[in-house]
């Protein structure tokens, strides 16, 4: 009983991690804030419920799908946008907006049952799926960070000017990494759907994206291991401390503030937690 | 019908620019977006309330006391999550996910201490209308559009002809020589934050009038940085124009289209103004320097 319990919590952590890896990509990495990616989370949450819904799609097959369906709709925003080289600032209302125009769409299709939502999912995720997609996940970020593309990411972030005379090209780089960051939160979104068995437009508003947001900060902007952390901390603490929800929100707002305040480099900063142990690979990059 | 509409549209467009103004100014200095505004004019909305529905306060001094509700949390706000980082010269980033931060906090805030109840204001004004060409029009609309006009008209002959007004300008075009001038840097800031605070307070008041007050009401906001957007990021009467312009076309949208794509139809615009035109209408040229 009690046993069930914690997993269940564990499993909706580790969902929520997936997709803070994801964001952790864009803005941990590449320097960008976001505030709409619980967008991409519906889209792909949306996509593969609809598929296995409707059309009795594979569960593996929906997840890819909706992960695919989330990347893609990441260039409808990011072309336009990315391409304009928009201030930071404005990039981040402008996906802010797009999070939002989307819930208005969801709420009036058809297919998705407008805002009642979707009741009655099959629950095909398990905690072992949900364990097995992190890990791949967290394997296939490290990688990417670790290409030549996840450098050019890091240069972005590091300083764009400088980046662009080294011959990074900026709009395709960034775009890649929303594409990226979209999937992961995609396939999180996928696994949602498929293990609460209900989703409805109003599961994906600005307060997710902000505790997507409030996760990878606190983690550390630059780092996979802290933003998992965090993420897992966020899911699991108020869980075992029986916090009602509006608190918890009191304090990710406020963690925000006292982190940029006192730690902007967040719990990790630049390093990873394999550092602590062994030999320490700390960059000693400069906090910016 | 025609009539009515802009009218109508003319006085939502008032209440975003009253809210555009604040953001703006804050913008323009400080170089970042505020996005704790939002938090702002809903505090700003539950003071006046308070003024209203406690103390059963006339409606000038409940203006007058959201005006300098809102004033004093905006400076507030300023000092304890903003000022260290201004300090520090950190990134615009920093200061917009502190902003960010601040926004959640007040904002649940409210909602786990007073609740998410919605609350009215009492009538001031009645329902009464005005049959102007056949077409009635609410007396609070049109209140409500006039006394933003006359607002922003008085902030911008503040900021174009008083001496601390010269002083915001200054340092809106360089802040380290502004203070190398004399300009208490400290005390500048407070002003502006005042100054946008105040307006909050006014747009949170009306606001509330004419919809509900309750923990949300700050979203709102989203349609004034749109607005903000249209105008110019940092050039009060582009504002004041985006703001009503963005009034406007939503309203026509919402009576002739459809109400449930007005607001993908706003945010449609500002990706459109975002991508042709990132300057806005009025806006100075805002690349990212080296």
């Amino acid at each position: 009983m009690i046993m069930d319990y914690i997993l269940s919590v564990a499993t909706l952590a580790g969902i929520n991690m997936i997709a803070v890896l994801g964001l952790s990509v864009f803005t941990g990495f590449t320097g960008l804030f976001s505030l709409g990616h619980a967008a991409f989370i519906a889209v792909g949450a949306y996509t593969s419920a609809v598929l296995t819904y409707y059309y009795y799609v594979p569960f593996a097959l929906a997840l890819v799908a909706g992960s695919a369906m989330a990347g893609a709709v990441s260039l409808v925003i990011g072309i336009p946008t990315l391409r304009a080289k928009l201030r930071s600032d404005y990039f981040a209302i402008a996906i802010l907006g797009f999070g939002e125009a989307l819930r208005v769409l969801l709420e009036n299709l058809t297919i998705t049952n407008g805002a009642r939502g979707l009741p009655g999912i099959d629950s095909f995720t398990t905690p072992f799926t949900v364990l097995f997609c992190l890990a791949v996940s967290v394997v296939l970020v490290s990688n990417f960070l670790r290409s030549r593309w996840g450098a050019a990411c890091i240069a972005i972030r590091e300083d764009p000017i400088a980046a662009e005379m080294a011959g990074v090209r900026l709009f395709r780089t960034r775009l890649l990494s929303l594409m990226v960051s979209a999937v992961f939160c995609g396939l999180s979104g996928g696994l949602m759907a498929h293990y609460l068995s209900f989703i409805q437009p109003v599961m994906f508003t600005l307060t997710q994206s902000t505790q997507l947001l409030a996760a990878v900060i606190a983690g550390g902007m630059g780092s996979i291991s802290g933003p998992l952390i965090a993420s897992f901390a966020f899911i699991a603490l108020p869980e075992a401390l029986r916090v009602a929800q509006m608190w918890r929100l009191v304090a990710y707002g406020l963690l925000l503030v006292l982190i940029m305040v006192y730690r902007p480099q967040g719990l990790m900063g630049y390093r990873e937690i394999t550092s602590l142990f062994g030999k320490r690979r700390d960059d000693g990059r400069r906090e910016r | 019908m025609f009539l009515q509409t802009l009218i109508t549209g003319l006085s939502i467009g008032g209440i975003y620019a009253l809210m555009a103004v604040g953001y703006s100014l804050v913008f323009s200095v400080l170089n970042f977006s505020n996005f704790a505004h939002g938090a702002v004019i809903m505090l700003g909305a539950y003071v006046g309330l308070a003024l209203a529905t406690k103390l059963s306060l006339g409606f000038g001094l409940v203006l007058a006391g959201s005006v300098a509700g809102a004033g004093i949390i905006a400076v507030l706000n300023e000092r304890l999550a903003y000022s260290v980082l201004r300090r520090r010269k950190a990134p615009s980033l920093y200061l917009m996910i502190s902003a960010m931060g601040c926004s959640v906090f007040l904002e649940n805030l409210v909602y786990a201490t007073i609740g998410s109840r919605f609350y009215a204001f009492p009538e001031f004004f009645g329902r009464q209308v005005l049959t102007l060409w056949g077409s009635s029009v609410s007396l609070l609309d049109m209140g409500a559009f006039l006394f933003a006009l006359v607002s922003i008209f008085a902030l911008h002959v503040f900021i174009s002809s008083t001496r601390t007004g010269i002083a915001i300008r200054a340092g809106v075009s360089d802040m380290t020589m502004c203070s190398l001038m004399g300009v208490d840097l400290n005390r500048l800031i407070a002003i502006v934050f005042l100054l946008a605070g105040g307006f909050a307070g006014v747009a949170g008041v009306f606001l509330g009038i004419k919809y509900l007050v309750y923990p949300t009401m700050g979203w709102v906001t989203n349609k004034a940085y749109i607005a903000a957007v249209i105008g110019g990021l940092g050039s009060l009467p582009g504002a004041l124009a985006g703001g009503l312009i963005l009034g406007v076309v939503e309203t026509f949208v919402s009576s002739y289209v459809s109400s449930v794509l007005r607001d993908v139809f706003s945010f449609s615009l500002l990706i459109a103004f975002l991508v042709l035109r990132p300057n806005g209408l009025m806006g100075q040229d805002t690349e990212e320097k080296v």
